[in-house]
């Protein structure tokens, strides 16, 4: 049992920090675009 | 098109949610192996989703080797890296499937090891586009990704006949599936599409956006000397 | 010029530049021999147990040792800009690419033959299946190696930290070309199985890759 929650677990936790890593590279380039407009 | 991403975004959320809920509390237990059969509602879709997108890479690769168009090279990307993600979920909740099942972590299996080749070899084709200097980026990875399909059908034989010569742990398949939990286990497929279609939107714009900042930024270091005189 | 031609040409001038240099094949040379010492101290084997693993430690010494090898194909010409005289030459890209193909094929046999003695006395070896099998294995063993190894040190000149980004693609390509060379190595060793499936296997592997190589060599060229 506790197998099967901690692979499900696991599933949403690497989909996540994906996610996060999505995010923080968006971030990036809207920093990036700003420093472009000025 | 602006608008249609957070419905759709909504909608997979929900459709997540109820795919889990049917995993998780309606499907039926299976006999022999218990509650932990469930781990195969996420194992199997997300191995199908992850082929699905390699496979859209492989064809985009093609595409951009014949047309040289920067969309095909961006999907290609984009499939390559959601398909990492993907298959990095197969070979982690596969383990954790054998291991309550079978009793060991891993086996050299066809299918566990093929999919880890797989995963190796994009693995090496994203190194490849991070680490390469040429503005012809999308050409090398594309010759690579060629390759690496070729190379699928010799890894999976190869395997094959190396399993075939070594004895291997018993493993529960074969037989018919129950037609509740297959309808279940294509309900979850569908969601995890879902789900790789939306992350695979998001990071196309994403990417579309990154060429089109580094473009300015290139057109930007040009003209500045000039301002400045 | 016909491709056979240039191609003997090409493959002529990176002998004689080896010949008087000996770069390539001293530093693959004394690279394997420390494979072969590392190995021997850290197992020592009896001549049962070394049937079992040598299949998988010759294969491996000689693998890091033609990378060694592999990433110097293209270094020289880089330096003194040789592939940019090739590109706007009317010389086809397939002749140089398999003047270096077959260079680096004759590193490598070099290498094997000379190292071999020294494995068989280590590890105290001897073939109880058809030793002779093992020359058609090497050979194709080698070529399915060196023709991809090629091919992905064109690749990876254009990259940052080049040295190590041959073998991070080259390697996961070539697992089934190394699984087939040590398994047929092992079976030809202990004489239990036949070794006739690894072949085809390798021969497969070799022409499937071959054809690969000649085709898109001239776009990863032409890249840049």
């Amino acid at each position: 049992m506790t197998f099967l929650y901690v692979a499900y677990a696991a599933t949403w936790i690497i989909h996540i920090t994906y996610l996060g890593t999505l995010v923080q590279r968006y971030k990036r380039l809207q920093r990036e675009i700003e420093a472009l407009q000025k | 098109m602006k608008r249609a991403f957070p419905i759709f975004a909504v909608l997979t959320a929900l459709l997540l949610s109820y795919a889990l809920y049917e995993a998780l509390v309606a499907a039926p237990t299976e006999k022999t192996m218990g509650d932990v059969q469930r781990i195969f509602y996420y194992h199997v879709p997300s191995a199908w989703t992850a082929f699905l997108l390699f496979l859209i890479n492989f064809v985009a690769s093609v595409v951009y080797l014949i047309r040289r168009s920067h969309s095909a090279d961006i999907v290609a990307v984009v499939t390559a890296e959601v398909g990492v993600v993907f298959c990095t979920v197969v070979l982690v909740t596969g383990p954790l499937w054998a291991r309550p099942v079978w009793g060991i972590w891993w086996t050299w299996d066809v299918r566990l090891t093929s999919t880890l080749v797989l995963w190796l070899i994009y693995v090496s084709y994203l190194m490849l586009r991070r680490f390469s200097t040429s503005s012809q980026t999308p050409l090398l990875a594309a010759a690579l990704a060629v390759f690496g399909a070729l190379d699928v059908p010799l890894v999976y034989f190869s395997i094959w006949i190396f399993r075939t010569q070594h004895p291997q742990p018993v493993i529960g398949g074969g037989g018919s599936i129950d037609p509740r939990m297959l309808h279940i286990l294509l309900l979850n497929w569908v969601a995890f599409l879902c789900f790789a279609a939306l992350i695979c939107w998001s990071r196309y714009r994403l990417e579309r956006l990154r060429r089109e900042v580094e473009e300015t930024q290139a057109l930007e270091s040009l003209l500045e000397p000039r301002s400045l005189r | 010029m016909s491709l056979a031609a240039i191609t003997r040409a090409t493959l002529a001038k990176d002998l004689r530049l080896e010949w008087h240099s000996r770069d390539a094949i001293n530093s693959m040379l004394f690279f394997a021999l420390l494979v072969v010492v590392v190995f021997s101290f850290s197992f020592d084997p009896n001549a049962e147990e070394s049937r079992q693993i040598a299949g998988g430690l010759v294969w491996v010494a000689f693998l890091f040792a033609a990378v060694v090898a592999l990433n110097q194909t293209w270094a020289r010409e880089l330096r003194n800009q040789v592939l940019d005289a090739f590109r706007v030459s009317p010389a086809p890209a397939n002749s140089l690419f398999l003047a270096k193909a077959l260079g680096n094929f004759i590193f490598v046999c070099v290498l094997e033959a000379l190292m071999t003695p020294l494995f068989v006395v280590f590890y105290k070896l001897r073939a109880l299946g058809p030793a002779w099998q093992l020359i058609p294995v090497a050979v194709l063993g080698t070529w399915a190696l060196v023709v991809n190894g090629t091919f992905f040190a064109a690749m990876s000149i254009r990259t940052r930290s080049r040295e190590i980004m041959l073998p991070l693609l080259l390697f996961p390509i070539s697992i089934p070309a190394i699984l087939a060379m040590v398994n047929a190595t092992t079976a030809i060793l202990t004489g239990e199985l036949s070794a006739w499936f690894w072949l085809v296997l390798l021969a497969t592997y070799d022409v499937v890759f071959t054809i690969a190589c000649l085709l898109l060599f001239e776009t990863v060229l032409h890249a840049e």
